[in-house]
């Protein structure tokens, strides 16, 4: 099984703080790998890199097998590395099919065209609204994304995520601020979607780390304190003292 | 194109195009609809930028000083056929959208509108400083430009229709610009930068051709404008006059041209008619658009789709 996604030996510094030290882990095809800690483990920091919108201090990032440390986030994103936000990122003034829309139409042909509208191209609305159908927002499309609930919201990030065709899915904490139902929903959505990509998931909620992972990593200060299947890793007791004995 | 954003515009050129024939056709009533029409098609350019990109230029006029002084370049130098002259004077504002586009849009912001101001400032000295050109002084043209060898520029009617063709078209380009493919990225840049490059557009490639085009457009009308007055002297590259232009496009409306068009024919005949009641025009308008920036909020155009 050859890496889809490989972190060598990542680190980086804010100032004194080390946020990042000597991160290297590994992404497969089909697999869900989370990444779980303390807030200020530096979970985001770590996505921010490997998603390029901030370059780490030393080490590298390879995708596909291809060294993607120097590349910003559109050029990571054109690759097939697409993320979420943790905070929703959408465009509140278009559509959600229009949301969608701009990120087929990233992967589909020059967007250097200046005469023909957009919104009236049948090839990437069909596709838009297949992405949309699959995250259960086909009816709310023609919405603006502001008019959305928060939940829909999460669902259109997602959606946005799978109309890019990416190999691999960063997944900053896709659950945030949902309530219990629609975090169930978005659940059986994911499990739905990994084995078509590789997955980097962050998330708080517990029950739905153990339900989708497939291997986890505990991030503490920065580092990774241990990396294993996930049985493995509720067993363990450094990881039971750093994070999850908080619970307990 | 939905017909929300068509019909005001529509309804707009069908009026000027009836105008010289429904008690507007005397000479001076038709040099300021030519004048307005020519800043109609400058604040459209600029919208472009403004509503399109998220982009405040404060230093558009120099597009239209570097499409008028190519005209002045030319005639100082016999040449005035339009076709020469409007080629070069659109490429020349081009290509210095180009150069100052590729240095301004690295900055964003406060920081945009700064270094915009600072190159208009820079095209403003320069002219100023020509004295082959007149200098401070100004470059009087003494006949209108020769279309492949026809003087039918110099007649009133011609004139009129010539620049409603072309801010019709300028509209017609921008909109369309707007609702592509191309324009679809811009405004998703302006919305949410980071959503746009989560998908895998950067947007600086974007904005630099939105730049280069709405300069090409202001050049345009550089022309125009140098042709209306027979004259062209450095206050059309006044900052001032980029501060104008803007005022167009947020009174007008964000929401598309058609807001920068309406802006455009209003503050100029609004002017106009001001400075017929009194000398102090100034001490009425400049109340008149604190009034409209604080309750108009989607400005002229906003009112009228209520």
């Amino acid at each position: 099984m050859s890496a889809l996604l490989e972190l060598r030996g990542l680190s980086k510094r804010f100032g004194g703080l080390a946020v990042t030290q000597d991160v290297s882990l590994t992404l497969a095809q089909g697999e869900v790998h989370a990444l779980i800690g303390p807030n200020g483990a530096g979970k985001t920091t770590l996505i921010h890199q490997v998603s390029g919108t901030l370059a780490p201090d030393s080490g590298q990032v390879l995708f596909l097998g291809e060294d993607v440390t120097r590349l910003g986030l559109a050029a990571r994103a054109r690759r097939g590395l697409a993320r979420s936000f943790q905070i929703t990122c959408l465009l509140p003034g278009f559509s959600a099919l229009e949301n969608v829309a701009l990120a087929v139409q990233a992967r589909s042909g020059s967007s250097f065209r200046f005469i023909r509208p957009a919104r009236g191209e049948a090839a990437l609305n069909a596709q838009a609204m297949a992405a949309l159908e699959e995250m259960g927002l086909a009816a709310r499309a023609h919405l603006p994304a502001s008019a959305l609930s928060h939940g829909e919201k999460r669902q259109l990030e997602l959606a946005i995520a799978l109309a890019m065709e990416p190999r691999v899915l960063l997944l900053d904490e896709p659950l945030a601020g949902t309530g219990p139902e629609e975090a169930e929903r978005l659940i059986r959505l994911l499990s739905a979607l990994k084995q078509r990509y590789g997955i980097l998931l962050i998330e708080h909620d517990m029950p739905a780390v153990f339900a989708l992972a497939d291997r986890i990593s505990v991030l503490a200060q920065g580092a990774v304190i241990a990396s294993g299947p996930p049985d493995a890793i509720r067993a363990d007791a450094k990881v039971r003292a750093a994070y999850l004995g908080d619970d307990e | 194109m939905r017909w929300r954003d068509a019909w005001l515009p529509l309804l707009v050129f069908a009026l000027l195009a009836l105008a010289p024939f429904i008690g507007f056709g005397q000479g001076h009533v038709l040099t300021l609809l030519a004048r307005a029409m020519i800043f109609g098609m400058a604040a459209i350019s600029l919208s472009l930028l403004v509503g399109g990109a998220g982009l405040v230029s404060l230093g558009h006029a120099a597009m239209i000083g570097v499409g008028a002084y190519a005209v002045v370049v030319l005639d100082h130098a016999r040449v005035a056929d339009a076709l020469v002259v409007v080629p070069v004077a659109v490429l020349a504002a081009a290509l210095f959208a180009l150069l100052t586009g590729a240095v301004a849009l690295r900055t964003s912001g406060v920081h945009f509108i700064m270094i915009t101001l600072a190159f208009g400032q820079m095209a403003f000295f320069t002219t100023s400083s020509l004295a082959l050109y007149g200098g401070d002084d100004g470059y009087t043209l003494y006949n209108r430009m020769e279309v492949a060898g026809s003087r039918f520029l110099e007649g009133r009617l011609a004139f009129h229709f010539t620049c409603l063709a072309l801010l019709a078209l300028t509209w017609l380009l921008v909109q369309s610009l707007l609702d592509s493919r191309f324009g679809r990225v811009l405004r998703a840049a302006q919305q949410n930068e980071l959503r746009a490059q989560a998908v895998g557009f950067a947007p600086y490639r974007y904005r630099l051709v939105a730049y280069v085009i709405a300069g090409a457009i202001g050049g345009l009308a550089g022309v125009l404008l140098s042709q209306a007055a027979e004259f062209v002297a450095p206050a059309y590259l006044s900052w001032q006059r980029s501060g104008d232009l803007l005022f167009m496009v947020i009174l007008g409306g964000l929401a598309g041209p058609h807001g920068a068009l309406v802006g455009a024919l209003a503050i100029v005949l609004i002017e106009e008619w001001l400075a017929h009641l009194t000398e102090h025009w100034r001490m009425i308008f400049g109340p008149l658009l604190i009034l409209c920036v604080f309750f108009l909020r989607g400005g002229l155009v906003g009112v009228l789709r209520r």
